[in-house]
């Protein structure tokens, strides 16, 4: 190696030191990593061993995920439905022998999911500011707001639901409120992070020309976290439809009724046949929200 | 009359401002100068209570604006227009509504929610947008606009405000000279036909010889001078930016905004009505 000058030795020398220490950091962190995986997964029962009976009539053990593997294909291998190319029609008709009933409790649970989308926004839009770090008129209503979101949003949907149909009965009234108090928890949180992440310098133009808290807000947020607002909300709409596919389980309406009656009937073709109906509606709002929110986020700022 | 009284502005161990005491006549225009960091944009902001004084008080027309709160602090901050070296003008809406906003502390809570201002503050807004030139831009968002046009859309904001006293903190530090130019003009402008108190804020020294009736010096948070553009010597200069490692004189053109990068300036064009 030919010597230039010290300082570049110098640095040269700095730098394989640097190079080595950068990499024992690596190796021990990945061996650390490694370990709690293995720890955790052997707590979550990954290395448990089954009796199993081989075709041969010899019992053997092995480890549960090698033997409950070639189950799951077997179910979904009976939620196959038999479909021939000469009766097609009739044997879709059989697959989906009930979709008078499953459409019109598509359409229950899309409006459940846009009833509780709307109760979240209206929520999660006036509970941000308080909830907003550098908006917060104080910290006693920041912690009080925040904890409120917190609490309702940890909360699962299904366990709201299950309350909701202790209130108010079975339907979609109850699968309506629980989503909604969900999404406002969720949103609320989404909301008010757009909003620490605001330009605080139009506030306080507003605030010099004497702005009260609310011009503030209407003025100096509103129009910088719109665009965020629609994402994050078209987001929890497709978020909030999964979800009230589910509450029908506990009988909050929509098709989660359906699924729960399929399951225990084990009905397997109607099981593939709801999957699919939800699979569709969800990429279909999926790709729907998408354009509607680059269509909304070119246009905001004129009217907003 | 804008009487200051042993003003000061503590941040922890910080003093930022430290007793500062200031009597300035109506209808002056006043240059603060100082290095960065020199308590400028906090006294500034003092003023019209942006940032709460920790000791001293402001008295405007006999008026003790430090004891203010609420609606009557609303209506002072209109009354002392401020003007922000970023613009701080909501990017995102025209140019029109901006302006407007300026009308926002006499405007109710449910017109201002819905954005929804008075066929005469539009009518303000306009006449203060066509001072300042910027009528064809009106409808465009503010964002859309140069450095230099946002200021003066900023400016046209501060006139609508109908303000008593017009604060500027660096209003020309984000600036080409040649838009810098024009937004101090524009100051001048209205302080010489309105007869609005000024006060700007400056790091340029020949800005504030040239434009400036009065120059408050600032240093470590004290007034280091106060006199007229002449009395400030070039020893007076060395103490202020307390040069003491540099032997030779601050050059005035080095930082000047002039576009003939001379402490003397061209004739100003024939501005505004």
């Amino acid at each position: 190696m030919t010597a230039l000058t010290p300082a570049i030795d110098q640095f040269e020398h700095d730098y394989a030191t640097a190079r080595r220490s950068a990499l024992r950091l690596n190796l021990i962190s990945t061996l650390l990593f490694a370990l709690c995986f293995l720890v955790t997964a052997w707590i979550g029962g990954f290395f448990d061993m089954t009796d199993v009976t081989l075709p041969g009539g010899e019992r053997v053990s092995m480890w549960k995920i090698w033997a409950g593997l070639p189950r799951l294909g077997e179910y979904l291998y009976k939620t196959l439905p038999e479909l021939h190319r000469e009766t097609l029609g009739a044997d879709l008709a059989g697959w989906f022998w009930r979709w008078k009933v499953w459409l019109w409790l598509l359409l229950e649970t899309i409006l459940i999911a846009y009833m509780a989308t709307l109760l979240g926004i209206v929520g999660a839009f006036f509970l941000s500011f308080p909830a907003s770090r550098n908006l917060s008129p104080n910290r006693w209503v920041l912690n009080v707001t925040r904890r409120f979101l917190e609490i309702i949003r940890t909360v699962p949907d299904l366990v709201w639901a299950l309350i909701f149909v202790f209130c108010f009965g079975v339907g979609p009234l109850a699968g309506v409120l629980a989503i909604g108090l969900h999404a406002t928890g969720a949103l609320g949180k989404l909301y008010s992070e757009a909003n620490e992440n605001a330009d605080m310098r139009p506030l306080e133009g507003i605030k010099a020309s004497g702005g009260s808290w609310f011009d503030q807000i209407r003025y100096g947020i509103v129009p910088q976290v719109v665009p965020n607002i629609i994402s994050y909300t078209l987001l929890r709409f497709e978020i909030n439809v999964r979800s009230s596919s589910i509450v029908g389980f506990v009988g909050a309406g929509g098709l989660g009724q359906e699924i729960r009656v399929a399951m225990s009937l084990q009905e397997y073709t109607d099981l593939s046949a709801l999957f699919l109906i939800v699979f569709v509606t969800v990429i279909v709002i999926d790709m729907l929200s998408e354009k509607v929110r680059h269509h909304i986020i070119g246009l905001t700022g004129k009217g907003i | 009359m804008l009487v200051i009284e042993q003003l000061s502005k503590v941040f922890g161990d910080l003093t930022a401002v430290d007793s500062v005491s200031l009597a300035i006549p109506k209808g002056q225009m006043v240059g603060v100068i100082g290095r960065s960091g020199a308590g400028k944009s906090t006294f500034l902001r003092m003023v019209n209570r942006l940032t709460d004084p920790s000791r001293g008080t402001i008295l405007n027309e006999g008026q003790n604006i430090t004891a203010l709160k609420g609606r009557d602090l609303r209506l002072w901050r209109a009354s002392c227009a401020m003007i922000f070296q970023q613009f701080n003008l909501v990017e995102r809406m025209d140019v029109l509504t901006n302006v407007m906003i300026g009308r926002i502390a006499h405007t109710g809570f449910l017109r201002s929610m819905t954005r929804s201002f008075t066929d005469e503050d539009r009518a303000r807004a306009i006449e203060a947008l066509d001072r300042l030139g910027l009528v064809p831009q009106a409808l465009q968002r503010a964002g859309t606009l140069s450095g230099g046009q946002q200021q003066r859309v900023a400016i046209a904001k501060a006139l609508v405000q109908n303000p008593r006293i017009m604060l500027a903190d660096e209003p020309i530090a984000s600036l080409d000279p040649a838009n810098a130019s024009r937004v101090m003009d524009a100051l001048r402008e209205i302080n010489r036909t309105d007869g609005l108190t000024v006060l700007v804020n400056l790091h340029t020294l020949d800005t504030a010889r040239a434009y400036c009736d009065r120059i408050v010096a600032m240093k470590d948070g004290r007034v280091q001078f106060d006199g007229t553009p002449e009395a400030l010597t070039s020893e007076k200069v060395r103490q202020i930016y307390g040069t003491d490692d540099l032997s030779a004189d601050i050059n005035e053109a080095v930082t000047s905004i002039s576009l003939t990068a001379t402490s003397s300036r061209q004739p100003v064009k024939a501005f505004g009505t």
